[in-house]
């Protein structure tokens, strides 16, 4: 189920200009609406997913152990403390602006966070959320 | 002198110059190398580890110190070839422990020694491997002295 979202992710990028979080938020939404009929992202699930505590890793409890409260702050690294640029394209521009390297990031801490992959519907909440803002 | 030391010692390339401040990125970094290793801390200097402790470190991306780090064979290849390429190879850069760990070598607890303890367990540091919470141009490559400043202290005088 995942490989069609990339599929299609990546032909967004494969035209000259990079894709934009909104066409982003859609692609993750029309996915979540092949499971879910009707599925709509809402800025306001992403945001209660962005600051809940799953508890399933020690160090990385939630988004926001890293990410901060805001996705508009820079944040830092619960583990190595490095400096991460803030999530938020308001804020760094470079954000969601690459499919590949957002697909990365978001299997590599979800795995982490939640202790499993996220779904189309989460992802399409919480770029919504972190693009847009409530 | 020590600019002339680090001269000297391009032409071995390989190892280390005693006292090194100068450890820039060597060009024929892939950019998979900052892509995909630079993410979660500092693309950290090959030449700090030997080739031995790199290839350990390359071979277990799926257990990388309690993240997953993984990458597609082709990449994998790619970075541990760079870094093999420009590893260390003093005595002094061995020792890393395992897993290998660059802030374990008998080379950089020496150049280290005088950092005071409670230094390194500042939440702005959190841990030693966070070379540019102390370097401030580590993205640069640049670790020289005149440039750290140590957090909650203020910039270092020199001794
Ligand atoms: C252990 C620290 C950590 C945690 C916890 C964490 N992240 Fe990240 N995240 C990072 C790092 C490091 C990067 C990549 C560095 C960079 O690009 O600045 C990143 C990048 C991302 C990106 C890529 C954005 C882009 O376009 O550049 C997304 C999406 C993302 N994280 C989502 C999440 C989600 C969702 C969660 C919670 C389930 C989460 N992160 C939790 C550390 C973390
Ligand atoms: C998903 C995040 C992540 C990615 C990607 C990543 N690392 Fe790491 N790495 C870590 C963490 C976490 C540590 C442990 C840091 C600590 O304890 O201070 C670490 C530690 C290290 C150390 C030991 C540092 C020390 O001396 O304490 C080396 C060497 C290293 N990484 C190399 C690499 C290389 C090479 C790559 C690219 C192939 C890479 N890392 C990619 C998260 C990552
Ligand atoms: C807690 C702060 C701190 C952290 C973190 C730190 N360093 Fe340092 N480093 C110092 C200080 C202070 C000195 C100078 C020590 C002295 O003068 O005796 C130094 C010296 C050095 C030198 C020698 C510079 C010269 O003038 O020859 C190098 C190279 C270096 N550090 C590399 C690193 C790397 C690589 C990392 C990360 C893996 C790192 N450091 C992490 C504080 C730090």
């Amino acid at each position: 189920m995942k490989k069609p979202v990339l599929l299609f992710l990546l032909a967004v990028t494969s035209t000259a200009w990079s894709a934009a979080p909104r066409d982003l938020a859609e692609a993750y939404a029309a996915e979540a609406s092949r499971q879910a009929p009707g599925f709509k992202a809402s800025p306001q699930r992403g945001a209660e997913f962005y600051a809940k505590r799953f508890a399933v890793s020690d160090k990385m409890p939630a988004c926001s152990a890293c990410h901060t409260d805001s996705p508009a702050r820079p944040g830092q690294h619960a583990v190595t403390g490095k400096a991460i640029k803030p999530l938020a394209p308001r804020a760094e521009a470079a954000r969601f602006s690459d499919p590949a390297k957002v697909e990365k990031w978001f299997r590599r801490n979800c795995t982490e966070v939640l202790g499993r992959e996220c779904s189309a519907a989460e992802k399409a909440d919480f770029v919504s959320f972190v693009a847009e803002g409530l | 002198m020590k600019n002339t030391l680090l001269i000297a010692c391009a032409g071995l390339a390989l190892s280390l110059p005693a006292r090194a401040d100068s450890l820039p990125l060597p060009a024929d970094a892939p950019p998979s190398f900052k892509a995909e290793c630079g993410g979660c801390h500092l693309p950290f200097p090959p030449a700090l580890l030997t080739a031995p402790d790199w290839k350990r470190v390359m071979a277990r991306l799926d257990r990388h110190y309690g993240d997953n780090a993984s990458l597609d064979e082709t990449t994998r290849r790619e970075i541990e070839g760079f870094l093999v390429r420009h590893a260390a190879t003093r005595s002094r850069l061995s020792g890393a422990g395992d897993p290998p760990r660059l802030t374990r070598t008998e080379w950089f607890l020496r150049e280290h020694r005088k950092v005071p303890d409670g230094i390194w367990r500042d939440a702005r540091v959190k841990s030693a491997s966070n070379c540019a919470a102390c370097h401030t141009r580590a993205e640069a490559g640049s670790f020289r002295e005149r440039e750290i400043v140590l957090p909650g202290a203020g910039k270092r005088e020199r001794d």
